[in-house]
């Protein structure tokens, strides 16, 4: 076995083209995934036009906002790109330049500050987007909607604040500036105050005195009831609160998630690829007859191609990691954890490599039929519960555990990241797998010659 | 088998001393259609025994039970597949490795005792020594069979086996095969093989095996053939073989 393990390196060093994509595959996977992780989505390009007269300030309650502030937040968010008219806006919008338009009308302001009066109208901001790709669209909408979700939420709070400090007013008294003039005003809790002063001082069977009473019992109650006003204006500016609990599962980064997917598609489309074609090329150099008339038995041969599938997963995988690692952090003390995984997944996936090749017969008909069949297990593996209906996730879990991907991305995981799933159950999934698609691979084998 | 086809067995076997294979009724069937009927003949040290026939006369499944690719449904090989070489009638080579690892790694799995001088050796009976290095599917059809051949030969098997041999050979490249064959046998090596080309057969062929439907018709040589056929008229084998199978029902 030792010497057809040094054949097929043999044979692989002569095969310039397939040793170059076994190095280049799972480097060029590192250095897009890497990238990927590294620099972060990218800023939308969003066009902005903003109508409202230089220099118009944002008052509201007699409070000035800072809405330069808020320009510069908004284009950290997104790349601003500073147009003059909205025809400009929608041109650009219409090419493809930029993804959005966002339009600030010339009463924009003045409707912020009608807000806090008796007439309020509603602000409005246009937004021009090209929705001819549904993708994009989705993902303008999103963009705009959370920015204007945040704007909302900030111009809540400041009217809320406002209202707070009214009511404090209200309630303790002081000064408030209108048109220009400083008034004073008593507040409830000095009215009471004098007014429980001047109680003593009527004469006994006044007939003010039940009045008065009721007029300082008005004062206590309206105070004590307004002191609750506060929390509540509180509230409304946070209507709603997460209260976030995880009940089941303690999922890994999102980057070393992306690492073990990555890991795992390099591992399987190099380990399937190579020992479903290896063995096939048995037969297509019409060596398998010679080999196993005696000369090796067909378990010995299978094994050798199972080994030869290992030893190629894990020169590739740590390769892939080794390239990843120049962009993200990997976890080099868990190596162990890490090879362990990979071997496992390596040698499921030759299994099945192997099954592959015995059933095609032939190279080329095992690499279409390798990818044919890896590439939909993987993307059928990656949907999550609850994103389909119950009875077809209930398909997707059969699929996940028929096939060796499903367990080997979790292996991966558990291998890369402490807070990914535990190694144990992966592992042995994964070696029954081998076992039983060994078994195939040599049922198949039967028919090979 | 005929009571004349028995007395050709036991005259060559007379002739030429030892025998060095021998089947005893061999059958097969691939499901309800037989391969082979009963099949009994014995081949001599360093006979060339040509096995002919028509298509699906069964003569791929008597070289492969011969050498320990299928077995037989009953009857019996006197020696063990595992000291006769093989010869496909593809050549069954990897050509990516270079001659003389082809050589080294059926060697290695033959368990040659002497690795070098076995493949320096077929390197000479092949006369490809010159061409060691290079890789095997560079070479011409004609020089892959002969290293086919020679990985037949490494384990030095008293039995050869070659499986229609010169299929997809030009003339020139057919003419060298044969030559290092006859080399073969003028060693000592049986060689037994099958073939389509009658000419061949006739040429090559010591003795022949005539099959037909799984059985055997004939064993002995290409003269007693046409002497089989008095009446026929054939003017040369090809007619003389076309009459014996039209006169056995075939």
């Amino acid at each position: 076995m030792r010497w057809l393990f040094v054949k097929d390196l043999q044979i692989m060093r002569r095969s310039p083209l397939l040793t170059a994509i076994l190095v280049i595959y799972p480097i060029a996977i590192a250095v897009l995934i890497g990238f990927a992780l590294s620099r972060g989505p990218a800023t939308p390009r969003v066009a902005f036009l903003n109508e409202i007269p230089a220099g118009t300030p944002l008052v509201i309650g007699g409070h000035q906002l800072d809405i330069t502030g808020a320009r510069g937040e908004l284009c950290s968010r997104i790349d601003c790109v500073d147009v003059s008219s909205e025809e400009q806006a929608r041109q650009m919008v219409e090419s493809g330049d930029v993804l959005a338009a966002l339009i600030l009308p010339k009463d924009f302001i003045n409707d912020i500050e009608s807000l806090a009066s008796l007439t309020p109208s509603q602000p409005t901001v246009k937004v021009l987007v090209n929705e001819e790709d549904p993708v994009k669209a989705n993902l303008v909408d999103d963009r705009i909607s959370a920015l204007i979700t945040q704007a909302n939420l900030r111009l809540s709070r400041k009217v809320t604040r406002l209202a707070a400090n009214y009511l404090t007013l209200l309630l303790r008294g002081g000064h408030l500036n209108l048109l220009g003039q400083t008034i004073n005003v008593l507040g409830l809790k000095s009215t009471q105050d004098i007014l429980e002063a001047i109680q003593p001082e009527l004469p006994s069977g006044s007939p003010f005195a039940p009045a008065l009473q009721r007029v300082i019992t008005f004062a206590r109650l309206a105070r004590q009831n307004l002191n609750l006003a506060n929390p509540l204006l509180s509230s409304i500016a946070h209507p709603i609160q997460v209260e976030k609990e995880v009940v089941s599962g303690s999922p890994p980064s999102l980057d070393a998630f992306a690492i073990s997917v990555a890991a795992t598609v390099t591992l399987m489309f190099a380990t399937v690829l190579l020992v479903a074609g290896s063995l096939a090329l048995e037969r297509e150099e019409n060596a398998f007859t010679r080999l196993t008339r005696g000369l090796v038995a067909k378990w010995a041969l299978l094994t050798e191609k199972i080994a030869l599938g290992i030893a190629l997963s894990i020169v590739i995988t740590l390769l892939m990691l080794a390239g990843l690692s120049l962009f993200v952090h990997i976890h080099w003390g868990r190596f162990p954890l890490i090879l362990a995984a990979i071997v496992a997944g390596g040698a499921a996936f030759a299994a099945f490599g192997a099954a592959i090749g015995a059933a095609a017969k032939e190279v080329r008909a095992s690499s279409l039929l390798a990818f044919m069949i890896s590439l939909p297990i993987a993307f059928i593996s990656l949907v999550e519960s609850g994103t389909v209906s119950p009875t077809l996730y209930d398909i997707i879990k059969i699929v996940r555990a028929i096939f060796p991907f499903g367990p080997a991305l979790d292996a991966m995981s558990g291998g890369l990241d402490a807070a990914g799933p535990a190694l144990g159950l992966p592992i042995i999934h994964l070696a029954i797998l081998a076992a039983a698609y060994g078994v195939l691979a040599r049922i198949a084998i039967r028919r090979f010659a | 088998m005929s009571t004349s086809v028995r007395a050709v067995i036991g005259q060559e076997a007379s002739a030429n001393g030892e025998v060095v294979i021998e089947t005893r009724a061999l059958a097969k069937a691939f499901g309800d259609r037989p391969a082979l009927r009963g099949v009994t003949f014995g081949a001599h040290r360093g006979e060339l025994l040509a096995v002919i026939g028509p298509n699906g006369a069964g003569k791929t499944t008597l070289l492969s039970i011969l050498a320990g690719i299928r077995k037989p449904d009953s009857g019996t090989v006197s020696r063990p597949p595992g000291e006769i070489g093989w010869v496909p009638q593809q050549a069954a080579l990897y050509r990516r490795l270079t001659v003389a690892e082809n050589l080294r790694l059926f060697a290695r799995l033959e368990k040659v005792p002497d690795l070098d001088a076995a493949v320096e050796e077929m390197l000479d009976q092949t006369a490809l020594a010159d061409r060691r290095d290079d890789q095997a599917g560079t070479l011409s059809g004609g020089n892959q069979q002969r290293i086919n051949i020679a990985i037949g030969l490494l384990a030095r098997p008293a039995v050869l086996l070659l499986d229609e041999p010169s299929a997809g050979l030009d003339p020139r490249q057919r003419e060298r095969l044969w030559d290092f064959v006859l080399a073969l046998a003028g060693g000592g090596t049986t060689v037994i093989f099958s073939t389509h080309d009658l000419a061949e057969a006739e040429r090559y062929g010591q003795r022949l095996l005539v099959l037909a439907d799984g059985e055997n018709l004939f064993d002995g040589t290409a003269p007693e053939l046409h002497a089989a056929v008095p009446e026929s008229g054939a003017r040369d084998f090809e007619q003389a073989f076309v009459a014996f199978l039209r006169e056995r029902g075939h």
